[in-house]
């Protein structure tokens, strides 16, 4: 989509900066002028909350630097005085941890939308794989983040989710030791993680420029899954796509606040009030609400890979457990090359459509069942979810690229807009 | 829009389903069930009592500081809005009272003043634990959020949208009156062990704290009964925990209505801008 | 730009001035807050003012306490300072102030002072320098018993907090 630019410089200064640094040209055209397809529907507007959610964390995440002491001893009562003593403290710290959440709730829903319409698929691959990679880097930033605090369950996440590295054979507990810069979690992996918390999050908005950067080379896919094929098929990003985005970030800010000043701590846990003691662990830890479905993949392994009716065990289950929670991330980086068939639209792939909502109902189904202890029926649930999670990927797209036979494809964007507008004209 | 609801649609389907599902092995030794209690400060408009946190500040200077630490209450925050409404002078009156520590001076003690945290009970851990049955007794500042109670589906999900912000104080009050007396049979106390239904276990370290007419209240009004000062106490807890939670839901309320707002007149515009563009 | 648009969608409107007018209040409300945030926290406003009993410093005698971050003097002046200090003719001062003006009423034996030097902020060496009152090692000034500046650098006397008697010996700084 990267046509012509009709940027034109509207005074003697923009055209001067125009001939030397086309800093406003770049603007114009990729957030004025940028051709969209009309088409898009209410899920497409959670790149820009998505957005925003970056820019509430950087803020709000600068600011608590400023009060928060990253030392094992005032971690805990810093992060309270923030709270108590900092002016408008409570509602800034509140927003930042709470605003995790929103975030990971906006990005699970922009990744679900971008695998049903077959947003991976040629020739957005590489803008997919970027997505992966923010991904990931939230996890590790979310991840880092929440040992800030200094409580329980930030000491005993920051313990669990650094041995999984122990899983690693041989350099296992070298590894380890060199990720908490001593035998166990403390000082020095509370100072580390704060450094790494504070660079994370500037990396990621780097990658969300590139991810931007290969999103305007294709452009957006949309709801049809078809190309734009004229100029009939989009409108300007601005002010159409700025106007309603703005609207559905509004629209998102309100469960926010609502979280924020009503409910702060009810996205956490308890027990990460009491501060952090590396002699007595909580009776029942969990991660994250947004960690819980990788959690309960995790803890599916209750078995050791190896030759059957013998002693030989290739993979034991604490690193066939890392693996497989590992392994259900790389994956998506794959997945452009495992889905093979031609359509993107799952609106048009009628045996697609039902096995994209049993993964999605299966991703829920493991986050709850993350967040339950792990015994009895819950680990069979668990592991004939995460097989379905593994399937839906590694079996059943490369089969229905062979077997499915979509519905037939309408011919331009604005044809499908007009039959959509007569429909609801004759409902209605 | 029709994908929309239909996508909404799954997921609440699937919501239900789950959390309904295997929810069978729950909690193996997390005491009786609590009872949630009446609260001035839940909901969205709910404020602290001043007389309540007042009563209970005396049963925590009276009852429980004789064990219980809370060093992040500050003298200053009993006169600050939202709080229990002392005044300026009555704090520093109370301050007064109390001999704090001060490393920067010469003796290394000193009277309080408003600026000071409430001091220590016990000079250090390992006295507090030879003073209290092997066990610290833990400190008040954060302790009433640090605590909950169970809630099973589908309360937890009607939580998020009621703003239950409460299980600590309910948890608090809930074991200050779930001691027993005699533990049911078969089951073994030892001696510095108390039998109470709330507590994990069921078996605390801490003797009962309250028993009635124990704090003389001013007045007559409210009853001097181990109910009215474990709902007292309580209350008190969750302030010190919690003391900008008045605040921070005025401010949240303007906040709402701001966006509700907006968002209405956001959507106007981009409905108008639309209008003439099939989408 | 799609031929079935009628209006030109930049036109200027009620609505969307009207959002445009609502976005920028909520922008403004939510930046406050952010920038608040550095003043100083209740904590820091909590020992803004201070109360010191001046009872125990002894004639001749000077403690620094802590005000706010800063030292403070406390001179507990004699009769012999005292009348130096008043017998200097406002003419032979950089920074003309009276002993009178430096002091409170029925207190003028206490000196109260930020101990600060007004040229760049080092700590002055009391009963020393030129003018028996303190002397600034750093870059030389000489102050005398009203801590008014009379030789070299400094260009103001050492400043008064804002203080006031509480009691008889009891004084209250900030």
């Amino acid at each position: 989509m990267a046509g012509q630019s009709t940027y034109k410089p509207s005074n003697g200064f923009t055209k001067w900066l125009d001939d030397r640094l086309p800093i406003m040209r770049l603007g114009y055209d990729s957030f004025v002028d940028f051709p969209t397809p009309r088409n898009l529907n209410y899920w497409w507007t959670f790149g820009g909350i998505l957005t925003v959610c970056l820019g509430i964390q950087i803020v709000t995440g600068i600011i608590l630097a400023m009060h928060y002491t990253p030392e094992a001893t005032m971690a805990f009562n810093s992060v309270e005085h923030i709270r108590r003593d900092v002016n408008w403290g409570r509602i800034i710290q509140g927003t930042h941890a709470v605003g995790a959440s929103m975030f990971f709730i906006a990005v699970y829903i922009h990744m679900f939308r971008g695998m049903y319409y077959g947003s991976y698929k040629a020739p957005r691959e590489i803008l997919w794989m970027l997505g992966v990679v923010i991904f990931l880097l939230m996890m590790a930033t979310a991840f880092f983040g929440y040992v800030l605090p200094w409580g329980q369950m930030s000491f005993w996440g920051a313990t669990v989710i650094t041995n999984f590295f122990s899983a690693v054979p041989v350099v296992g507990d070298a590894i380890l030791q060199l990720l908490r810069g001593g035998f166990a979690v403390d000082n020095p992996t509370l100072n580390r993680f704060f450094s790494l918390h504070y660079l994370l999050p500037f990396m990621i908005a780097g990658v969300v420029g590139l991810h931007i950067w290969a999103l305007h080379v294709p452009g957006n896919n949309n709801p049809a899954g078809i190309p734009v094929k004229s100029k009939q098929d989009t409108v300007p990003f601005h002010p159409y796509y700025t106007l309603k985005d703005g609207f559905a970030i509004v629209v998102f800010l309100i469960p926010f606040a609502w979280f924020v000043f009503f409910a702060p701590d009810i996205l956490g846990h308890a027990d990460n009030y009491i501060p952090a003691n590396s002699q007595v662990t909580p009776t029942h830890i969990v991660p994250e609400w947004y960690f819980l479905p990788f959690y309960a993949i995790l803890r599916a392994i209750t078995f050791n890979i190896g030759i059957p009716f013998t002693d030989i065990t290739f993979i034991d289950s604490k690193l066939g457990g890392v693996i497989a929670m590992f392994g259900a991330i790389v994956v998506l980086f794959f997945l452009p090359w495992l889905d093979r068939s031609p359509v993107r639209s799952g609106g048009f792939r009628p045996m697609f459509k039902w096995f994209f909502w049993l993964q999605v109902i299966s991703f829920i189904a493991l986050g709850y069942l993350g967040s339950k202890p792990a015994e009895g029926t819950y680990v069979v649930f668990a592991q004939i979810f995460t097989a379905y999670y593994f399937a839906y990927f590694l079996i059943i797209l490369p089969v229905l690229s062979r077997i499915e036979t979509p519905k037939a494809l309408p011919a331009s964007i604005s044809e499908s807009v007009l039959k959509v507008e007569a429909k609801s004209a004759t409902t209605a | 829009m029709k994908r929309m609801t239909s996508f909404v649609r799954s997921a609440l389907v699937a919501g239900l389903v789950l959390a309904s599902g295997p929810a069978l092995a729950a909690g193996e030794s997390h005491g009786a069930p609590a009872e949630r209690q009446d609260w001035t400060f839940g909901g969205l408009f709910g404020t602290y009592d001043e007389n309540q946190l007042q009563r209970g500040f005396q049963i925590f200077r009276e009852v429980c500081s004789s064990c219980h630490s809370a060093n992040l209450l500050a003298f200053r925050n009993l006169e600050e809005d939202g709080g229990p409404g002392f005044t300026e002078g009555q704090v520093k009156a109370l301050a007064a009272e109390y001999t704090v520590q001060d490393d920067t001076i010469e003796d290394g003690e000193r009277p309080g003043i408003p600026a000071d945290r409430w001091p220590n009970p016990f000079p250090d851990e390992f006295i507090a634990k030879a003073a209290n049955n092997g066990v610290v007794p833990p400190d008040f500042s954060v302790l009433a959020k640090a605590r909950s109670i169970e809630s099973p589906f589908p309360i937890w999900i009607v939580n998020y949208f009621t703003a239950y912000q409460e299980g600590g104080p309910d948890y608090i009050y809930n074991l200050l009156t779930g001691y027993h007396e005699e533990a049911p049979e078969g089951v073994d106390i030892a001696p510095g062990q108390y039998y109470n239904e709330h507590f994990p276990g069921n078996k605390l370290s801490m003797a009962p704290p309250l028993a009635d007419g124990i704090v003389d209240y001013e007045g007559d009004e409210v009853p001097e009964t181990t109910e009215q000062y474990a709902k007292d106490v309580a209350a008190f807890m969750m302030w010190v925990a919690d003391p900008h939670l008045v605040h921070r839901k005025e401010t949240g309320f303007k906040v709402m209505l701001f966006l509700v707002l907006f968002a209405g007149l956001l959507y106007l515009a981009k409905r108008k801008l639309w209008t003439d563009v099939a989408h | 730009m799609p031929d079935n648009d009628q209006k030109d969608p930049n036109r200027r409107d009620f609505l969307y001035v009207a959002s445009g007018a609502v976005g920028a209040v909520a922008v403004a409300g939510a930046v406050w807050p952010l920038i608040d945030q550095m003043n100083p926290s209740a904590a820091v406003l909590a020992l803004a003012s201070i109360e010191f009993d001046v009872s125990s410093v002894p004639e001749g005698g000077s403690v620094t306490i802590k005000w706010r971050g800063l030292p403070v003097f406390v001179r507990h002046r004699t009769e012999a300072e005292i009348e130096e200090a008043r017998a200097v003719p406002m003419s032979d001062l950089k920074d003309p102030q009276t002993d009178a003006e430096r002091v409170k009423e029925g207190h003028e034996q206490y000196l109260i002072m930020i101990a600060n030097c007004t040229h760049l902020g080092c700590v002055p060496v009391g009963e020393s320098g030129d003018f028996d009152g303190w002397f600034c090692p750093c870059h030389g000034s000489h102050y005398d018993t009203a801590g008014r500046i009379r030789k070299g650098p400094a260009p103001a006397n050492l400043v008064v907090p804002d203080y006031e008697f509480v009691s008889d010996t009891v004084v209250r700084i900030g």
